[in-house]
């Protein structure tokens, strides 16, 4: 349903000012939210300083410096630091995006960072992917055929192959299922724009045998349909993918198959 | 949505809900579909101007004036001239999503484009068509 203001435990209050550290000329502003389950207070936005003679460029590089040196108990996930694993996923300047990836430099101002939007938080930055990894597991993303097996692997031409392309990419990392806000109104039935990237994988893998009854299961005013074409995701994704055209040709394959 | 059980210990507080519209940085192409569907609510509103005129002629001369006359007002030409608008809008905003149906213009730079098309081209063709409607009647 469409809920336009935050449930009231959810409501972001000011939050601590930390010192700068000492002895630094080059410092830049970061706030970022902040709410842990071992208190009773609600949301709240600390702001840090950090020192960028002593941090790398990137984002994430900042958010490690304050875990580092100024607040340890600042919660992220992160892994690979460099746009692959999709596990530092968050809000960052207003845009969904990997804090591996998105250079500080590329931001005005005090850079201000949120968990993925309209999710529910585990802590400060984590929030609870549950129900989005769920929803990946019900489009079944795996190959099935009925056909007898090959003898080796099962084969694909060169210009079949290049369908793929755009789409195996995907790291799964929910900027831009997080960025809609048909997902945000209507995450518990709509599949949202990377599982429904991922359904359009395999529907137009030539490998695949089972694309009708993939087909049948996105046949749904919710799961397929809820896609209003607002483009957020194709706007956000970090990979520069385009979630937007994949739920595009999927609607295009619900008609042809009709006529 | 889902609460996980693996990772929500028993007796904790319920978790918030992380902040969206109030921190999404705005897009043109989200701005756009906003736009579609207030525009598609005016329109309501605004047909049911034109069946009040069209009421209005059947009845008789007398009320036909008055309700042209209201129309007329400085407020009623605003509220005409929003309606040409919406009106305009919604129809190169369906026009936009008739394209993007058949997953052509999709490509995120384009579709900001296209999306930036349907506000100045609304815009432009109610101007003139006001234009057009002022000169065809010699005067304000």
């Amino acid at each position: 349903m469409v809920e336009l203001a935050l449930p009231r435990n959810s409501k972001i209050q000011e939050g601590k000012i930390w010192p700068k550290p000492e002895g630094a000329t080059n410092l830049r502003e970061y706030r970022i939210y902040r709410w842990s389950p071992d208190d009773d207070q609600n949301p709240h936005m600390d702001t840090y300083f950090v020192d960028m003679d002593d941090c790398g460029p990137m984002v994430l590089d900042a958010l490690l410096y304050i875990k580092n040196k100024i607040d340890p108990t600042l919660t992220l996930r992160r892994s690979c630091r460099e746009g692959i694993c999709g596990s530092c996923a968050m809000n960052i300047d207003g845009a969904n995006t990997l804090a591996c990836t998105k250079g500080a430099d590329e931001i005005k101002g005090p850079v201000k960072v949120y968990p993925l939007p309209h999710m529910e938080v585990i802590k400060d930055l984590v929030p609870d992917l549950t129900n989005f990894y769920a929803q990946h597991a019900s489009i079944q993303p795996w190959l099935q055929t009925v056909s007898p097996e090959p003898a080796k692997e099962w084969l694909q031409s060169h210009e079949d192959r290049q369908k793929l392309d755009g789409l195996y990419e995907c790291i799964l990392c929910a900027c831009c299922s997080t960025s809609c806000p048909s997902y945000w109104w209507n995450g518990d039935r709509y599949l949202g724009p990377a599982v429904l990237l991922q359904a359009y994988r395999w529907l137009i893998d030539s490998r695949d045998e089972a694309t009708g009854e993939r087909l049948d299961n996105l046949e749904d005013p919710f799961r397929l349909y809820r896609c209003h074409t607002i483009m957020n995701c194709t706007q956000t994704c970090p990979k520069g993918l385009n979630p937007a055209k994949a739920i595009a040709e999927i609607k295009k394959m619900m008609v042809e198959r009709r006529v | 949505m889902s609460q996980s059980t693996a990772t929500q210990a028993p007796g904790k507080k319920a978790r918030p809900l992380s902040p969206h519209l109030s921190v999404y940085k705005m897009t043109i192409t989200m701005a756009m579909s906003i736009v579609h569907r207030i525009t598609g609510g005016a329109l309501y509103f605004g047909t049911l101007l034109v069946v009040w005129w069209l009421i209005a002629a059947a009845t008789d001369a007398q009320y036909f004036d008055f309700v042209s006359w209201l129309f007329g007002t400085l407020i009623g030409r605003l509220v005409l001239f929003g309606y040409t608008w919406a009106l305009i809008h919604h129809m190169l905003g369906g026009i936009r999503h008739l394209i993007w149906d058949t997953a052509t213009g999709m490509e995120k730079h384009t579709a900001s484009k296209i999306a930036w098309a349907t506000l100045i081209g609304s815009v432009t063709i109610t101007v003139l068509i006001w234009l057009f409607a002022i000169f065809a009647r010699g005067a304000m």
